[in-house]
């Protein structure tokens, strides 16, 4: 069967093609209707997951530099080498709901400050111990000493201490959280045999695939855990990630079908690349954002009108058309996008408008000196295009935009949350608070528009003690009203996450919480 | 002492006074880098204490000449030491790459320098007519052409388009020779295309140089076949500005091509410095630099030596 007529399947499979389109097209490839039906009705059944076969995925972001200890994790390969070897308590489901994984349950007292996980019995590492709470405590005390230097330390400082109690591991916070089980799904913290304090870098964990070859920034391949406890996941005997950082060369990969999967399709290349045969373009929308961010406390920023000219100086439709070739959604000057829980969609939208720029630009009385915006390549793909679009839209309100290009090395270190007004991104976080624990809190360490307001922090600390869902949603629209009119942050888009894909892999789900499935394409798809 | 041992004597050691030079350098360069390792390593989100802490336990506090020390002696004894940011041992993990590397190096060098030898006396041979012509335009071109952009024409032409050469050059030990020279077709065709314009351009014009002599003429006048004259009597005196160039080609093959290891997705030495320098891990980056320029050293001891060795002039000096 030819290339076209099998893309054509998938696609009338996954419903993007109607059936009466697939006939028609089929019949001018010289394919008898009889023959079609048949070749239709054998692609819907081949839903079920076949087992075995090797995925080999081509993933840009690993270096040479990478270590299997899951605290020092901090890019794309080394994240999807723990998700595909560990598993962690819990997980954030594509529909944001809480995915019970290692721990069976999770209870918490009324104050939501102490959280009870049951663990799962009968799970295996892959060095053949048993997991047992204890390995469970071990692993969370390690991430909470500073010598561990873990990327989930932020995570582990609010809580107060950790207990085994039976079967269960109980977490006690100095402030109430009623978030925190969602934060136990962060991918630092895999469960390691005794916490992986003796071998922090072993790669031993109880995830579906074994680390078998491990060389950093080039290559990394599992094989099936045997005694993996989740017979649902897990179809492949083996899995192949090649480490390729170069765009360019990853598409060439993905099209010539030396691998299955390839991460981080650029916008611009990606409407091309659907058009290969043998291959389609995922996208999905994500959590992550792109951001010009303000000083709220620094001059010219700290006047709200000027920042209110400037939020409206942008066309956010032109940005997400041009930088990212429409694969994303238009923001709304808030960090949180519909893919998070207890969203909100009330809050209006705002849009380009010259007058309403113009007018904030007068109430300003700025003196007309050039504002300068920071940009560099690395601060997002396109950054210093999208920065020139900003220019000359503000330049229509009379607004004079100065750009200083700044070198990538250093960029943030020297530049992003040090200089008034610059451009960066931000990956998504689980959940509403922890975005907002993370950036716009006054006391934040990566507080990078400098916003302090009061009455946004006591809403913040209600909302986290509150376990009252849509009391919690309530308060949760009143700070994004307010960070929407008050704050430094001017977000023109969301970005999706872009994959190509192999037809030949089944069983892809939309799951934006992180790319290619939040990591789960190991474990959740097959090869037909 | 036989003057031509004495003459290698005197350049090797040469060559280790010049090595010790660069790696003062590349100390020095390494080390007024912007940023900060322990910055880098952990990222914007550092606290400053576990940024104290590990730069303690790296040894980021010791004066720059104390570490230079440390780290020359460990040299002398063969550690390169642990990388910053992995902890794995310098020398095991960049051994592999550094053969890798070698490996692409060497088959590169095997098609190449024979075949602009060759192309080089055919030019000669049919100078001003037609091989000539084509032979000099088709290296020139491919010469003028940056090589990540031959590189991603090979890609799409003979993995996309006409899928008969892999588009990653993965190599690993369990791959049979067969096999590792069938991954590297691509990048090595793409080094040829690289280095090739210029090594048989020197060549066309040593020999060009030495046509015109009076013994050349004898030869013709002999009635010799003119291929003969040119690769029995042209080419032996022409021997010296061929190697050097032949030799800074070979060198460039190990250290510079960074570029089609990216494009290749092949694991050399060049994606490994890239890496860590990114991440201000300034061992490694020493070593790497180390040995780049123990390479170019040693390429260019190698060439000067086969030049002192043909030219009898030099070989007997008065």
């Amino acid at each position: 069967m030819n290339d076209e007529l099998n893309h054509l399947l998938a696609r009338t499979v996954q419903g993007r093609v109607s059936r009466r389109a697939f006939m028609g097209r089929a019949a001018a490839m010289g394919v008898t209707a009889a023959m079609a039906n048949t070749l239709l009705a054998t692609s819907l059944r081949a839903q079920e997951p076949v087992k075995g076969g090797t995925l080999i995925m081509g993933l840009g972001g690993g270096e040479s530099t990478n270590s299997l200890d899951p605290a020092l994790a901090a890019s794309q390969v080394p994240f999807h080498v723990l998700r595909t070897t560990g598993e962690s308590l819990v997980d954030t489901a594509a529909d944001g709901a809480l995915e019970m994984r290692l721990a069976e349950s999770v209870e918490s007292t009324p104050d939501a400050k102490t959280w009870m996980f049951k663990i799962r019995k009968g799970v295996e590492f892959h060095n053949g111990a048993t997991l047992t709470p204890d390995d469970v405590l071990k692993t969370l005390q390690r991430h909470s000493d500073e010598k561990a230097q873990s990327g989930a330390l932020g995570i582990m400082q609010g809580i107060e201490s950790m207990k085994v109690d039976g079967d269960y591991v109980s977490v006690t916070l100095g402030t109430p959280n009623a978030d925190l089980p969602y934060l136990m799904g962060d991918y630092h913290l895999m469960i390691q045999p005794g916490g992986g304090i003796e071998t922090p870098a072993d790669g031993i964990g109880a995830g579906a695939y074994k680390i078998v070859t491990d060389e950093p920034g080039v290559r990394h391949v599992f094989e099936k855990h045997a005694n993996y406890w989740d017979s649902s996941r897990g179809h492949y005997d083996r899995v192949e990630f090649i480490v390729i950082n170069d765009a360019t060369a990853r598409m060439a990969a993905v099209q010539s079908g030396q691998v299955h999967i390839a991460n981080r399709v650029e916008p611009k290349v990606a409407g091309l690349l659907a058009r290969a045969p043998g291959l389609e373009v995922k996208n999905v929308a994500g959590r992550g954002h792109y951001v010009f961010i303000m000083h709220c406390n620094t001059a010219p920023f700290d006047n709200k009108d000027l920042r209110l000219a400037l939020k409206y100086a942008i066309d956010r439709q032109e940005m997400l058309d041009k930088i990212l070739m429409g694969y994303g959604t238009i923001g709304n000057d808030i960090p949180i996008n519909a893919a998070y829980p207890l969203f909100d969609d009330s809050l209006p939208q705002r849009e380009f408008s010259v007058e309403k720029a113009a007018e904030h630009y007068k109430a300003s009385g700025h003196d007309g000196s050039p504002i300068i915006l920071r940009v560099s390549d690395v601060a997002f793909p396109g950054a210093i295009d999208a920065a020139a679009l900003f220019q000359q839209s503000a330049q229509k309100a009379g607004i004079p935009l100065q750009i200083e290009r700044e070198p990538g090395d250093g960029y943030w270190s020297e530049v992003w949350n040090k200089q008034p007004f610059s451009a960066s991104y931000w990956g998504g976080r689980p959940v509403q608070d922890q975005m907002y624990s993370t950036a716009y809190q006054s006391s934040a360490d990566w507080n990078d528009t400098r916003f302090f307001n009061d009455e946004f922090d006591t809403l913040l600390l209600q909302a986290r003690g509150e376990l009252d869902e849509a009391k919690r949603k309530a308060t949760y629209a009143q700070m994004a009203a307010i960070l929407h009119e008050e704050g430094g942050l001017i977000c023109p888009m969301f970005n999706d996450f872009i994959e190509a894909v192999s037809n030949k892999v089944q069983g892809w789900e939309a799951n934006g919480v992180q790319e290619v499935m939040n990591g789960l394409a190991p474990h959740k798809t097959w090869l037909a | 002492m036989n003057p031509i041992l004495k003459l290698l004597v005197q350049r090797i050691a040469l060559g280790l006074v010049l090595l010790f030079a660069a790696s003062v350098l590349i100390f020095v360069g390494t080390t007024i880098l912007p940023g900060d390792v322990a910055q880098n390593i952990l990222g914007q989100g550092a606290t400053p204490q576990a940024l104290e802490n590990l730069r303690a336990q790296l040894g980021l506090n010791d004066p720059a000449y104390v570490r230079y020390f440390n780290w020359l002696g460990g040299v002398l004894q063969g550690d390169l030491g642990t990388a910053l940011t992995n902890g794995q041992d310098i020398a095991t993990s960049m051994g592999g790459r550094l053969w890798n590397t070698l490996f692409l190096a060497f088959w590169a060098a095997v098609v190449s320098v024979p075949l602009a030898i060759l192309l080089g006396l055919i030019a000669v041979r049919y100078r001003d007519r037609w091989p000539d012509k084509v032979i000099s335009t088709i290296t020139l071109a491919t010469v003028s052409v940056p090589e990540f952009l031959l590189g991603y024409i090979a890609i799409f032409l003979l993995s996309v388009t006409f899928p008969i050469a892999p588009s990653l050059a993965m190599i690993n030990d369990s791959m049979s020779l067969g096999a590792k020279l069938q991954a590297i077709s691509l990048p090595v065709l793409v080094l040829v295309l690289t280095v090739l314009g210029h090594m048989m351009r020197m060549t066309r014009a040593a020999i060009l140089n030495v046509m015109q002599s009076a013994y050349i003429e004898t030869a013709e006048l002999k009635g010799l076949r003119p291929f003969t004259v040119i690769a029995r009597h042209a080419l032996p005196n022409a021997i010296a500005p061929v190697v050097n160039v032949v030799m800074l080609n070979m060198a460039y093959l190990v250290v510079g091509v960074v570029v089609v290891e990216v494009v290749f997705v092949y694991p050399g030495m060049g994606q490994y410095l890239v890496d860590h320098v990114a991440k201000r891990d300034v061992p490694v980056v020493q070593a790497c630099g180390l040995v780049f320029a123990a390479v170019y050293i040693s390429m260019n001891i190698l060439a000067d030596v086969i030049s002192i060795l043909t030219n009898p002039r030099l070989r007997h000096p008065k």
